[in-house]
């Protein structure tokens, strides 16, 4: 019995069919490079997520009273790797629960190897203010 | 009143804008960004999710990421970038073009300059425009609108939701209100097929469970003051099954029901638009019918990744330096969008020059084939995997590509897919 | 929210475009006036959702009190204007025939328009209605060419009644939902569901589609307003459809048909249906209806596309009679009903305001002129009708005129701010008294920018940022 996946790697999506070999060894087809196998095992063997989401902005009270009509309520924040799905509800109470004082640099480590997974969550942007 | 000359003024400062910008820069022009948003990055700046620049950084980046990137790239250049500001007025009719700039910080600015390149982005279709009738209760969003609201603002425009078109921002805004404790009801599109990429389905609507309803058409608005529900209706060999209508009970409806270049200045500059992309139809040197005027990015079709916004507007920036040291096109030949190929950019190639064209197609398809003709023989011939609506098509033509243009009498160069 | 002194003079219940002509007209005396209204803003009935024409004085006999009333009140617009500073123009009507009948029903149009004495009316011939109006269709045999009639944005000459009567020293309570009347002694005590009461000696009846209820709770007239609705689309300035002059079809006996109208903002607004609706706070479009307007533009204007359309929305007509009600109440003392306010009801408002006014005064009114009394309204600058070199000039005094805030509609923070300042504190409120949201966009790009104005202005939380109710609120949770 084979399964169908589209390949998510890139936008150009492969259609991949997947025959199951054993408990942990699949044949994949339909992939144009070897990511779609990579893709594959990481999807159908241990499935995770790039998680992206924003987290609240510390600033000091006359700040937050800008007059600026642009002022950056929240800062994106990205995780470094992607993280096992079934738990990404955690990962993303982790970073709602983050208090990132201004300013800060895009790149900048707010999670460090959460729970042990390696991956890390940090800021994808840079606020001065 | 403020009076500044500039070889070159950039309009808008997104991806597109930027990176024209860095090109007239590398060529020794001097030139200005005018961006009416409070920073540079235009819309990468609310898209906080993965999936940008893998071809441009080789790095899968968020949105706000891959517009820093190119940000910095500004800096220890020349380029001035006037941010908060907008261009209310475009005289584009004379060799030295003169735009009136507003801001708070500086008033009105009086551009001189003698290349445009526009690249002002576009903007996203709402329920006007699709005509979707009923009640008119608050809690009808664009995608957009409530992407900027959840991603910058911090607000939360409602809390049971209804996604209305399948386009990218729809299907990203499904993951995203899903990731702040929304619940997502339904994804509805009017069409057989997503209008989205496929890793957007995968990735934001089959993580969450989110039924996409395709064939349907949204069909009434129910809510007296804030929305409480929408109604759909299937679609059957495109007759409407009205018996078959049902309402799905929310208090938030967004929209993702594509995207409009944003034209405005360019038709107050004269520049002439091609009906199938509302964007300027321009020539092998990505210039419209108004001398010196140029266009990149979305404004000029609405692209799927912004690296081929990117490199697209690079050629732009770098056509514009050239055109303004007095490069011009040596022989250039109409193409034309053949079958199964909703439009070409640009509309016009060089046959001395190495030709970059994006096009889109019309029909979703595996194991493809994209002909060239010129005058009905095919001279280029190229097999593709897959090809569907939503994603872009790129095609390169050479001078050897084009070789028997130069002996044909009236010669038609036509792309066509099948 | 603010309570009432008084006691008033009169209190005119509703602040429509009858309302408030009502109240500023008799702001010019020594009065002590109240205009009340149960919507958070003005001109949030009747008045905001019509066609805003200035009629030509001709669709009805002067046997009727709308028509006489229509004709007065058509030619004290340009005063008006000038005075109030809303955005009006008189760029006439055409009325287009189509088939050889309906040039028989133009024969008598213009002679009932001869009849009430309509300057400049004239006949035409298929050449010269064409010259008139190119956009019309080629096939149109003739019609009828009415150059004193005009296009008027109903809301914001309300909105501009409004202000002035205020400058004059008329108390102006919003969210006042008239609930309950009795008198006392000599005067009306008038109180709001929310609590509120106030007294008046005279009420004035300008209630709109829910005059017929507030007449009940005075124990005045019985009657009933039935609500008929009118579905529009509105046209994105860039349409090829824009006709330089409002363009009628020849009438039917319930209403005046579906028109073309170039707005004074530069849209283009057709519709209206006509169809009667039970609730009174159904203001939902229907395919069915939408389509209709579609297809009957399109017979007397080609070029109009569906294409164009940026929004759609609808109105109801408060319909009582053939004829208005207007007149001192035969059955309760010191009430006057005016009532049935449907079309030509926004032409003939001034001269419902000069009427009312002269019941007042038969009824025992005194009405002394007060010298204080200034008519003119401050006039607010509008970026998108300046040039470079004067919003150059503005921005000196105010940086905030140039930051575009609405890009499609060119409308500067400074304007969203003194909107604010003004009282229109909610999204609508905002968007007809600025227009930004009105554009193409409809509010895709600036409705954050409003919103953070907003609150940056009043104080308000997200929690009270409303489209235009209490119930409308805009955001539903904060991160």
């Amino acid at each position: 019995m084979s399964e169908e996946l589209i390949c998510i790697t890139c936008p150009l999506g492969c259609h991949l069919t997947i025959e199951r070999k054993g408990d942990d060894e699949l044949l994949v087809s339909g992939n144009r490079c070897p990511r779609g196998v990579k893709y594959a095992n990481e999807e159908l063997l241990s499935p995770k997520r790039m998680v992206t989401a924003t987290a609240r902005v510390l600033r000091l009270p006359q700040e937050s009273q800008a007059d600026s009509l642009g002022l950056v309520a929240r800062l994106p924040v990205r995780s470094t790797g992607a993280y096992p799905k079934e738990t990404v509800g955690d990962l993303l109470q982790a970073i709602y629960a983050l208090e990132v004082p201004v300013p800060v640099k895009r790149g900048t480590v707010l999670i460090s190897n959460f729970k042990g997974s390696g991956v890390d969550v940090i800021a994808s942007r840079t606020l001065l203010e | 009143m403020k009076d500044l000359f500039f070889d070159a003024v950039v309009i808008g400062g997104g991806a597109a804008g930027m990176a024209a910008a860095l090109e007239l820069d590398a060529a020794g022009l001097s030139c200005a960004v005018i961006e009416r948003e409070e920073q540079l990055g235009g819309i990468l700046t609310q898209c906080i999710h993965n999936g940008f620049g893998l071809i441009e950084f080789n790095e899968e980046l968020s949105g706000p990421e891959f517009a820093e990137r190119i940000e910095e790239k500004l800096q220890g250049t020349n380029i001035r970038s006037f941010t908060s500001t907008t261009v209310m007025e475009l005289d584009a009719g004379s060799e030295n073009k003169v735009l009136f700039c507003y801001s708070a910080l500086w008033g009105v600015l009086r551009l001189s300059c003698n290349a445009i390149v526009l690249a002002m982005g576009c903007r996203e279709r709402n329920r006007g425009n699709i005509r979707i009738p009923g009640d008119r209760p608050a809690g009808v969003y664009t995608a957009g609108l409530a992407q900027r609201l959840v991603n910058i603002e911090g607000y939360v425009p409602g809390k049971d939701i209804v996604i209305i078109g399948s386009g990218d921002i729809g299907l990203i805004m499904a993951r995203r209100m899903s990731w702040v404790g929304c619940k997502v009801h339904a994804v509805v599109e009017i069409l057989p097929y997503p209008s989205g990429l496929t890793r957007n389905i995968v990735q934001c609507l089959n993580d969450f469970d989110i039924p996409l309803y395709l064939s349907h058409l949204t069909t009434n608005i129910i809510g007296r003051d804030r929305v409480e529900g929408v109604e759909i209706t299937p679609l059957e060999n495109g007759a409407l099954m009205s018996d078959k209508a049902f309402t799905i009970p929310c208090d938030t409806i967004l929209l993702s029901v594509g995207l409009v270049p944003e034209n405005e200045l360019s038709r107050m500059a004269g520049v002439e638009l091609n009906p199938m992309t509302n964007g300027p139809l321009v020539d092998s040197m990505l210039m419209t019918n108004v001398p010196g005027i140029f266009a990149c990015g979305n404004v000029l079709h609405v692209h799927d990744l912004v690296d081929y916004v990117v490199e697209e507007s690079r050629r732009a920036g770098k056509y514009a330096a050239q055109w303004l040291k007095g490069r011009r096109p040596v022989r250039e030949v109409r193409v034309k969008a053949g079958a199964n190929v909703r439009y070409l950019a640009p509309v016009r190639v060089d046959v001395q020059a190495d030709n970059k064209l994006y096009m889109r197609t019309l029909i979703v398809k595996n194991d493809a084939v994209l002909e060239v003709r010129v005058n009905n023989r095919v001279v280029k011939s190229i097999r593709k995997n897959h090809i569907q609506p939503s994603e872009m098509i790129q095609l390169q033509l050479s001078p050897k590509d084009l070789e028997s243009v130069l002996s044909a009498p009236d010669p038609v160069v036509e792309v066509s897919i099948n | 929210m603010q309570n009432a002194s008084g006691p008033f003079d009169v209190c005119i219940i509703g602040a429509g475009v009858s309302g408030a002509n009502i109240a500023r007209r008799l702001s010019a005396y020594d009065l002590n006036l109240a205009l009340v209204d149960s919507e958070p803003d003005v001109s949030f009935g009747v008045s905001k959702a019509n066609s805003g024409i200035v009629h030509g004085g001709f669709h009805h006999n002067k046997k009727h009190l709308k028509a006489r009333l229509e004709l007065q009140g058509a030619m004290m617009f340009d005063r008006l204007r000038q005075e109030l500073d809303f955005p009006f123009k008189r760029c006439g009507i055409v009325v287009a025939a189509m088939h050889e009948d309906e040039m028989r029903a133009i024969d008598q149009l213009y002679m009932q328009g001869v009849d009430n004495g309509v300057i400049g009316i004239e006949m035409c011939s298929r050449e010269r209605i064409l010259e008139l109006e190119p956009k019309l269709h080629p096939d149109t045999l003739g019609g009828l060419w009415v150059p004193g009639g005009g296009i008027v944005e109903p809301y914001r000459f309300v909105f501009s009644l409004v202000e002035n009567a205020v400058q004059n020293g008329v108390q102006l309570l919003t969210g006042f939902a008239v609930s309950r009347a009795a008198r006392q002694g000599e005067l009306w005590q008038v109180e709001a569901a929310d609590g509120r009461t106030l007294q008046a000696r005279y009420v004035v009846n300008a209630a709109g589609l829910f005059a017929d209820k507030v007449s009940a709770m005075f124990g005045a007239e019985d009657y009933t307003i039935k609500a008929r609705k009118g579905e529009y689309y509105l046209l994105d300035r860039m349409t090829k459809a824009k006709p330089d002059r409002v363009v009628f079809p020849v009438p039917t006996s319930v209403s005046k048909g579906m028109l073309v109208i170039p707005t004074v903002e530069g849209t283009v607004l057709i519709g209206p249906t006509a169809e009667l609706v039970d609730d009174k706070r159904n203001l939902a479009t229907t395919k069915d209806q939408l389509d209709k307007i579609l297809s009957s533009a399109r017979t007397m204007i080609p070029a109009v596309s569906e294409y164009d359309v940026i929004t759609s929305f609808a109105g109801l007509r408060p319909t009582l009679d053939e004829d208005f009600y207007i007149d001192m109440s035969a059955k309760v003392p010191d009430f006057v009903q005016v009532a049935g306010i449907q079309s030509p009801g926004l032409t003939a408002s001034p001269a419902i305001g000069e009427y009312v006014k002269d019941l007042l005064k038969k009824a025992g009114l005194k009405l002394l002129e007060k010298a204080s009394y200034d008519p003119f309204v401050v006039k607010r600058p509008h970026v998108k009708d300046l040039s470079p070199y004067e919003v150059d000039e503005l921005a000196a005094r105010d940086p905030a005129y140039a930051n575009m805030v609405c890009r499609c509609e060119k409308v500067s923070e400074a304007e969203i701010v003194a909107a604010v300042k003004a009282g229109h504190t909610t999204l609508d409120g905002i968007k007809y008294f600025t227009r930004a949201q009105m554009g193409r966009c409809q509010g895709g790009f600036c409705t954050y920018k409003i919103i953070k104005i907003i609150m940056r202005e009043t104080g308000l939380s997200w929690e009270a940022i409303t489209k235009n109710s209490n119930a409308s609120q805009i955001l539903k949770d904060v991160l």
